[in-house]
């Protein structure tokens, strides 16, 4: 392994992880507060029994997102000092604000987790609503960072080095709306499928039982909203995407010739020696219709940048197709789930639904996972694109084989143990809620 | 000039609050680990009682620092993560261990055994995790910490190493037992009251003495540092004062004035890790790498600032709001508060 690809590896682990547990902590929070409005408003025991679980839960991930969070933020200077130095004056500040965010969230995380009993209702439930807040402002800002990485802007290139920058304009580059968007309806979706998919799992065993019943009542909405609306933020990406980043473009949509009523290319292998993509299915103009809204629209290929400038397009057209098409199985999943809701007026538990919802758990994390490795596959061979080299911007400290495999068996052992934690928890409280009930039929 | 002294004081005064909060969450596992006698137990207990609920948000200081270098004096934070890449990577698996294993013993309901298990990792890591920090904090006066032309680490991953780093690593892990020790004090009762006061008493001793040995060595190894312990003109008032709350904090301990004890042992605290801030200035990095040489261009200083600013207003509101709800009951019930 090549000294640039343990780092790459190294860093892109913790982030795969880590980004799961960043997801929840952007969502969770909002799960947990509408669980404990529920209960305020209707006084159902059940919800107020969800709000103390998922608030448990979230304990626990939240938790992890922290330490491995942690890990991204010295990791950026252990193994990108050149980037950091570089990129530090123009796009650190996000990061402080983070910081501020992150503060903000643990603080009033640790008042709903542990301050039930101690402060006012009122107070609890503010402390909910501003942890969900700050929730979704780190993810804003540390976004922001990501879409300077992708359309670097804010500063001057003299000789290498950054001049006239200026951190303002760099905080908000051309497309940082549409990508910030995307990420938090993603964390939304992802968090709400996972958590409907264990609830629906339960259901199931234990039909018409009270809590899960509730919890799903409480979960899928959300779900089905933030799966809807990604498809809508999903196409003013790509829109962005086919102006500010033509070469990502191209090479997610295996499109390698310039050409009028481009076609869309629905799954198939990017080949690079032959410049064609087999195996997809072609929709004559798909692809002008959704990055111009125009079917005669000229679409940039491959072939128009040069090709030390092109990211790999077998990987990162195939992890686009992956996230469409589980994001597209979301949307589907949720108009079913929207219509037979309507055509019942109260919760679908048919089985079918529930099956459908268990298998889905994943997906939303699968998805949200596989557009992450589509912008960061395709910026590459650049980490500020068009500016900075991945390649030239990685430590010069070798051996880094050590800490890969040390941080490799480290997030596969929290993994496996936030699993096991998070499953008896869940095996406890339908335990303790069929017992404490004593629910009669 | 004034813009990069005010940031890198920022700086500093986040690692003051870090070592006063997030410093005493981890001696806090040191008393876990520790955790001896009949009331064994209890010990444990309480130690997860007071952290249980603010060790994250006290964990964001250390963050804070880490974004604050790399806004501010981006190169110095290339050249720290370089230099200093072992030692960060292992404490870095420190506070990983040490915040999952202390949630997971919370949360686990997988019985006895289970809990022993994640309490033994967690209270090991967070033995670990201030003996790097230490370390880190004594290797970057140490001179022996410097780049090639290429921006490669001279001397190897392994420079940071030296008796003087060992010593101050020492120093930062019986700094943090002391403050652990002196805090609980403060939220004890009874017989369990006097466990953390001898304990208190106990690591008092053992950081003096660390100083005492840092000190000595720095006469060797850290000339900057021994320069500044002896030779500037704030020197000998600074250690008045510093050896005063640590005089101090001893006799509170001993007349059980022990929120009185609290505040000297902090100010103990903050003294020292001003105290070796002002006797680095204005190194980031001795010698190569200093406030000037590694700032960022003065727009980028007032932004952060600002925003520094602005995400106090929002943060010490916060933070006064968790602390009264989580530290207040112990407070009103001590009889010399």
């Amino acid at each position: 392994m090549t000294h640039l690809l343990a780092a790459r590896w190294l860093f892109g682990m913790s982030l795969a992880f880590h980004i799961v547990f960043a997801a929840i902590g952007v969502a969770m929070p909002l799960l947990m507060v509408i669980a404990e409005l529920r209960w305020r408003r209707t006084g159902e025991p059940a919800a107020l029994e969800l709000s103390r679980r998922w608030a448990k839960g979230v304990a626990v991930l939240f938790a992890v997102g922290a330490v491995s969070g942690t890990v991204i933020s010295f990791e950026l200077g252990l193994l990108w000092p050149r980037f950091m130095a570089f990129a530090g004056p123009i796009i650190g500040m996000p990061f402080s604000l983070e910081g501020f965010a992150f503060f903000a969230e643990a603080i009033f995380l640790g008042i709903f987790l542990y301050g039930r009993d101690r402060v006012s209702p009122r107070l609890h439930l503010a402390s909910g609503i501003l942890v969900a807040v700050a929730g979704a402002a780190s993810a804003f800002f540390v976004t922001l960072a990501n879409a300077w990485m992708n359309h670097p802007a804010g500063f001057q290139l003299l000789a290498g080095q950054a001049g006239e920058i200026d951190p303002v304009a760099a905080m908000f580059p051309a497309g940082w709306g549409e990508q910030v968007l995307h990420v938090l309806i993603s964390s939304y979706a992802a968090t709400a499928f996972a958590v409907a998919g264990i609830h629906a799992f339960h259901l199931r065993r234990t039909p018409g039982d009270p809590f899960h019943r509730t919890a799903l009542a409480t979960v899928l909405p959300v779900a089905m909203a933030a799966a809807l609306l990604q498809p809508i933020s999903g196409d003013l990406s790509a829109r962005r995407i086919a102006v500010t980043q033509p070469v990502k473009l191209a090479a997610l949509e295996g499109h390698f010739k310039t050409q009028r009523r481009a076609p869309l290319r629905v799954g198939g292998f990017p080949d690079v020696a032959t410049g064609t993509t087999p195996g997809a299915i072609e929709l004559p103009a798909g692809l002008s219709l959704l990055a111009f809204h125009d079917p005669d629209a000229e679409v940039r290929g491959l072939e128009d940048f040069p090709r030390e400038r092109w990211p790999d397009p077998l990987k990162v057209h195939l992890a686009f197709e992956v996230m469409v098409a589980l994001g597209s199985g979301l949307a589907a999943l949720s108009l079913t789930a929207g219509v037979l809701w309507w055509r019942r007026r109260s919760l679908p538990t048919q089985p079918a639904l529930l099956r459908a919802l268990t298998w889905a758990a994943p997906a939303g994390f699968l998805a949200l996972e596989a557009g992450w490795l589509v912008t960061e596959w395709g910026r590459q061979p650049f980490v500020v694109w068009g500016v900075l080299r991945t390649a030239d911007a990685v430590t010069p400290v070798g051996g880094l084989e050590v800490p890969l495999v040390t941080f490799a068996v480290l997030y596969v052992f929290l993994a496996l143990v936030t699993a096991t934690v998070l499953r008896r928890m869940i095996r406890q409280t339908s335990a303790a809620g069929r017992s404490a009930r004593g629910w009669s039929p | 000039m004034n813009l990069q002294l005010a940031v890198g004081a920022t700086a500093l005064l986040a690692l003051v609050a870090y070592a006063l909060s997030g410093g005493a969450d981890l001696g806090g596992g040191i008393w876990d680990l520790l955790a001896s006698g009949p009331r064994k137990r209890e010990q444990r207990a309480l130690v997860e009682q007071a952290i249980g609920p603010i060790w994250e948000a006290n964990h964001v200081w250390l963050i804070l620092v880490v974004t604050v270098l790399f806004t501010g004096f981006p190169p110095a934070f290339a050249a720290i993560s370089t230099t200093l890449f072992v030692p960060l990577t292992v404490l870095l698996v420190g506070i990983v261990l040490r915040g999952a294993a202390f949630t997971f013993r919370a949360y686990d309901e997988g019985g006895v055994a289970v809990e022993r298990r994640w309490g033994l990792i967690f209270s090991m890591s967070s033995v670990l995790a201030p003996l790097m920090l230490g370390a880190i904090v004594g290797a970057l006066s140490s001179g022996r910490l410097r780049l090639g032309p290429a921006g490669e680490p001279l001397g190897g991953s392994m420079a940071w190493l030296s008796w003087f780093s060992a010593a101050t690593g020492l120093l930062a892990t019986a700094l943090f037992a002391f403050l652990a020790a002196v805090y609980l004090t403060v939220e004890a009762r009874g017989e369990l009251l006097e466990d953390f006061r001898r304990r208190a008493i106990a690591a008092g001793v053992a950081t003096f003495l660390a100083a005492a040995t840092a000190a000595g060595l720095s006469w060797r190894e850290s000339p900057l540092v021994f320069e500044g312990l002896t030779a500037r003109a704030w020197s000998l008032p600074l250690h008045a004062v510093t050896g005063m709350a640590a005089v101090g904090a001893f006799w509170a301990l001993v007349t059980r004035r022990f929120v009185l004890a609290r505040f000297l042992a902090a100010a103990q605290a903050t003294l020292i890790v001003l105290g070796w801030g002002a006797s680095q200035y204005p190194y980031l990095l001795v010698p190569d790498v200093t406030l000037a040489s590694a700032a960022a261009p003065p727009r980028t200083l007032a932004l952060l600032l600002g925003a520094l600013g602005l995400g106090a207003l929002t943060l010490i509101p916060s933070l006064w709001l968790l602390f009264r709800v989580f530290k207040r009951r112990a407070r009103v019930a001590d009889p010399h508060g």
